[in-house]
């Protein structure tokens, strides 16, 4: 282990650049100490977002070294190239400056693609009873532990392509919720899902199960969307 | 893998979708199809049908494994699919170039 | 063009995949039995004239392949070219009648 890291951080806006700076190199250190120590004893202007640091709120997720990682779960020593980082925003969003990014259109689709939970139910109903091992809420359970990082949204590569596509995390919300008995607003969600900026525009690149921090294929729940959608075109429905 | 599988099977599907007028084109002038064939012996020629075929097979394995994907209950081999595929055009590559 | 239109074409893409899935397998499978000691054309013809289960075969394979490369097409020119809206699907439902008039062409030449 070298006594430094040699670390490039992007600075600025789109049109912004890397700064070079030299950072102690210390044992289990993560991307996210680096980045801390940089803003809190090399330069103090430096714009990052983190919350948690435990891998919970989905908010200090960087591109590392070409790759969209969840920074505070990530050692140095996992992904430091002979003692060097380079550390960038998220792809795939606009960049407000340094390594912040802006996620309002990530969080948008999530709405735009009907992720709200409607039930039908009101508070003089008894409970819904769901069996914990039902084929709906077992594909359910594959899906729900998203915290929302946006590293699968960093990753696609349709989206590069197609920025208007719903993207892997909304499109797996929209399976949690397709596979949510309880839910009354499913031909709604279908047809959000649906169409040029939906589910059919996913090439199973897998980009997005490849990088998932908390391993979830959101490939897997947007082909059971693609099915859905599918038989519901199939039906009439759509 | 899955990355450069996608864009190989793309690829391939673009070309085919070329050739295939060609390759009609070609068939229905049967009495001439010796002529043909006769060009088809020139070594640059025969390279190209080989990879044609090899295309034909890649872009047959890349497909598969989308349908797959799709269309098949999700399991952990998923990941394993694109290395398959890519086996699968390689081999029938390689047997036409055996066979040729 | 509507989600519902979209989603069908999906449909046809991913049904005419699996019938070409099948007629690929069989169709390498042939080249690799016939290309072995050299193709001639009366080799070729007299395996294939006047036999309609191959005829039939090749006119499914041929219609699959009309149905499945323009819907693909139409992805890659929205996607790589940018070309989206009616002028390119026009162009396309013309590519898949060209493709399919060819193929069926050929497959009388060559069976019947």
């Amino acid at each position: 282990m070298s006594a430094t890291l040699h670390v490039k951080v992007w600075r600025g806006g789109a049109d912004g650049a890397f700064q070079e700076f030299e950072v102690p190199r210390r044992e289990s250190q993560t991307v996210l100490d680096v980045v801390t120590h940089i803003q809190r004893a090399l330069d103090p202007t430096l714009a990052y977002r983190y919350a948690c640091r435990v891998g919970m709120c989905g908010s200090c997720a960087m591109t590392v070294n070409g790759a969209a990682r969840w920074t505070c779960r990530t050692h140095v020593d996992k992904v430091a190239n002979k003692g060097e980082l380079t550390i960038a925003p998220l792809r795939n969003l606009p960049v407000i400056r340094d390594l912040v990014t802006d996620m309002r259109e990530f969080f948008d689709k999530w709405a735009r693609a009907a992720g709200q939970f409607r039930g039908a139910r009101t508070r003089a109903d008894d409970f819904a009873r769901v069996s914990p091992q039902s084929a709906e809420r077992v594909q359910a359970d594959a899906a729900i532990e998203c915290i929302g990082c946006a590293v699968c949204y960093a990753s696609c590569d349709v989206l590069a392509r197609l920025p208007e596509y719903l993207g892997p995390a909304a499109l797996n919300r929209a399976w949690t919720l397709v596979n949510d008995v309880r839910d009354a607003a499913q031909a709604e969600r279908l047809r959000a899902v649906a169409g040029d900026a939906g589910s059919l525009s996913c090439h199973t690149h897998m980009s997005c199960t490849e990088r998932c921090p908390k391993n979830i294929s959101p490939t897997a729940g947007i082909a059971g969307l693609k099915r859905a959608v599918a038989r519901a075109a199939l039906a009439g429905e759509l | 893998m899955s990355r450069r599988l996608a864009y190989a099977h793309r690829l391939s599907g673009i070309a085919l979708a070329v050739f295939l007028p060609v390759h009609f084109w070609v068939l229905s002038r049967a009495l001439e199809l010796d002529a043909f064939l006769a060009w088809t012996e020139q070594p640059a020629v025969k390279l190209a049908e080989w990879g044609l075929v090899t295309l034909l097979a890649l872009h047959l394995a890349g497909g598969l494994r989308v349908l797959a994907l799709e269309f098949l209950p999700w399991r952990n081999w998923a990941k394993g699919l694109a290395a398959g595929a890519a086996a699968f055009a390689l081999a029938a590559g390689l047997a036409f170039a055996l066979a040729l | 063009m509507s989600a519902r239109s979209e989603t069908l074409l999906w449909v046809a893409q991913r049904a005419s995949a699996g019938l070409l899935a099948l007629c690929v397998t069989v169709h390498l499978a042939t080249i690799l039995y016939a290309v072995q000691g050299g193709l001639t054309g009366a080799e070729i013809l007299g395996r294939t004239r006047g036999n309609p289960a191959w005829a039939a075969f090749y006119t499914m394979f041929v219609l699959a392949a009309a149905v499945h490369a323009p819907i693909g097409l139409r992805t890659v020119l929205a996607e790589w070219f940018g070309w989206r809206g009616r002028a390119r699907d026009f162009a396309l439902i013309a590519f898949a009648v060209v493709l399919a008039g060819l193929g069926l062409r050929a497959v009388s030449t060559v069976f019947a």
